[in-house]
């Protein structure tokens, strides 16, 4: 094969490719699959049946190479530079997440622009990588990147999959997310996740006087941006599917209400015009509903709402006491949510429409916070017995099993693909509060860095 | 201060030294505007009457009720206290009132807020139950947001646990 050829082949590929609108607003950009991946080889797959198995896989993630060190305005010193941090970011994702046992590019050589899709075997071969994954990036006329991505076994000395995109400048994290996700799935058999996004709220300030502002990030930090000033207490906030809204509770006029924020617009509306305090809104998986949990006399019951606007809110719950959250199952056909009705918070399964209201959680304490895995298999919770502690079950009640132990971890979140769970944790006294993760296994227990304090994450799905 | 205020006042105070099973250790702090005063009746300078700052003098920390964990019943020490707000309320037939309610940091945070608006809505019948307009009394829920003892210990949640009344002035 000729290499050259081969490579030039998919750079017309690239070039051929309609330039990613650069949208002005402040919506997520796509990045364009350039290339469809080489299903050619599925030897790998059919051998990765055991966890354990491709988590010890090695794999020797050197920086990218770029055909000509050219400006960008993704990187001061150039392409160049550029490449070396899309290594490290994909480095970072494996490394952080507990994925394989990766070697980053600070600790490698740097191959040459020829070699991406020609490796050195036998360099590589001598430093026990099992997996090798190479990358280029270039710039366009347009300013745009493009960034290739490629996944070699390399005793087998193979390529297993490769996938190109076309990215602005500023997107130029997702390219390295998109091939951390590539090389997780291809590897691990799971979907990917590193291409997504967090909604949370940064706290700062002493306990009895807190800041509370509604901040995102990407999926590893970057990215950061703060939403609300912090003149309003806002807490709860979810992404729509599509990532163009959050809805989030706000004292905005001085009492607890929900709204609709538009990130392309900045302006926001109430999920309902009620006088009554509204709280726990959720996305369905569709983003074609709001779930909204309102306080009618003492007594909270859950409402759904259309989410395009203007609609009637439906009341899905009418038992005395408090009624509260909601998430839906990933086909939208069921609701698992928190009534206290027994007594306590305990947690209830009900069709979408509120019928078939019956309780699932039978272990003692009290149960909160219930969240479906886009998987479908499991729902994770805050599990209350004088600690909170995050715990998961399947969708029935059954196999209730605890992921953290600590003073007090609440609100889990999921990864787009069900895999890690975020949540998070409050200090005793201090009551500082921060956002850790823990995957299924409840092994991989981290923080996350953020500027300040952080409370109530929400995942989104991953990025188009 | 009138005669049956000072004895409510009185009464209700034995009642909470001779049964406080689940009042705070000890008594929160008065509020920052007031200034410690003997009993007796109130001085004739001071706060403005019917002001927050004159209300939460003459409530002498019975502005605020406190609650058991995960419970909004008003008991017999809740009652006097909002017998007093009440009578407040009637000698100053004009103000409104803003009840906060409020949890303490062991539970979930949507949940909490559900919580704070059944304590606060709990005091708020239980005003209207004695005479005053609800078009005179809203709520608003904290929930565990707006700590005001800020120990993680047993004392401090239970001072916490509570629903406090504000005057709008």
């Amino acid at each position: 094969m000729n290499i050259r050829t081969l490579f030039l082949s998919v750079g017309l590929c690239v070039l051929a490719a309609p330039a990613f609108a650069q949208d002005a607003g402040q919506a997520p950009a796509g990045a364009q699959p350039v290339e469809v991946p080489n299903l050619e080889d599925e030897g790998l797959v059919g051998t990765v049946t055991d966890e354990s198995a491709w988590q010890d896989l090695g794999i020797a993630i050197p920086a990218f190479a770029t055909n000509s060190n050219q400006p960008t305005a993704a990187n001061a010193q150039g392409t160049g530079a550029l490449g070396l941090e899309l290594g490290r970011v994909v480095y970072n994702d494996l490394r952080n997440n507990g994925l394989f046992r990766p070697v980053g590019p600070d600790a490698l050589p740097r191959p040459a622009y020829p070699e991406i899709t020609a490796p050195t075997w036998g360099a590589w071969q001598g430093r026990s990588a099992e997996m090798l994954v190479q990358g280029y990036v270039r710039a366009n006329a347009d300013g745009g990147l493009t960034v290739g991505c490629y996944l070699y076994d390399v005793q087998l000395q193979q390529e297993l999959v490769r996938e190109g995109w076309v990215v602005t400048a500023a997107d130029w994290r997702r390219a390295a997310h998109k091939c951390a996700d590539l090389v997780y799935s291809r590897l691990s058999g799971e979907s990917p996740f590193f291409d997504s996004k967090i909604a949370y709220i940064a706290e700062t300030g002493p306990k009895g006087n807190r800041v509370k502002r509604l901040a995102i990030m990407d999926s590893d930090g970057a990215n950061h941006r703060f939403i609300t000033n912090g003149q309003a207490t806002a807490l709860t906030p979810r992404y729509s599917p599509d990532y163009s809204k959050i809805v989030y509770l706000s004292y905005l006029n001085g009492y607890p209400r929900i709204f609709v924020y538009d990130i392309g617009t900045g302006r926001q509306t109430l999920v309902t015009e009620s006088q009554n305090p509204t709280m726990a809104p959720r996305w369905s998986p569709d983003g074609k509903w709001i779930l909204y949990s309102m306080a009618t006399g003492g007594n909270t019951d859950i409402y759904r709402v259309s989410a395009s606007g203007g609609g009637t809110s439906q009341r899905l719950t009418d038992t005395p006491g408090i009624d509260i959250g909601g998430s839906y199952s990933p086909d939208g056909s069921k609701i698992v949510f928190e009534s206290d009705r027994s007594g306590s918070q305990q947690i209830y399964v009900m069709d979408a429409d509120g019928g078939n209201q019956r309780r699932i959680s039978f272990f003692g304490g009290r149960a909160a916070t219930p969240e479906w895995s886009p998987r479908g298999d499991q729902i994770a919770f805050t599990h209350i017995a004088g600690d909170l502690r995050v715990a998961v079950m399947s969708p029935s009640g059954g196999g209730m099993r605890y992921l953290t132990n600590n003073w007090q971890d609440e609100a889990p979140t999921w990864a787009p693909n069900g895999r890690i769970v975020q949540f998070f944790r409050t200090a005793p006294n201090s009551g500082e509060t921060s956002i850790w993760q823990v995957d299924l296994t409840g092994r991989n227990e981290r923080r996350l860095n953020t500027p300040v304090g952080a409370s109530d994450p929400a995942w989104g799905p991953v990025l188009p | 201060m009138n005669k049956t205020a000072i004895a409510v006042t009185l009464a209700s105070a034995l009642a909470l030294s001779a049964c406080s099973k689940k009042a705070p250790e000890e008594l929160p702090p008065p509020p920052q505007t007031t200034t410690p005063t003997p009993s007796g009746p109130p001085p004739q300078t001071g706060p403005i009457p019917g002001s927050q700052a004159h209300f939460a003098q003459a409530m002498q920390g019975r502005d605020t009720i406190y609650f058991d964990t995960d419970q909004y019943n008003i008991d017999p020490e809740d009652q006097a206290a909002l017998r007093q707000q009440a009578q407040y309320m009637q000698q100053y037939a004009d103000i409104r009132a803003t009840i906060e309610g409020h949890a303490d940091e062991r539970g979930t945070r949507e949940y909490n807020l559900a919580l704070g608006e059944r304590r606060a809505t709990a005091a708020r019948n239980y005003l209207v139950s004695l005479g005053i307009s609800p078009d005179r009394l809203n709520t608003v829920s904290y929930g565990k947001e707006r700590p005001i003892a800020l120990g993680s210990d047993q004392a401090s949640w239970a001072r916490n646990r509570r629903a406090v009344t504000v005057i709008l002035n």
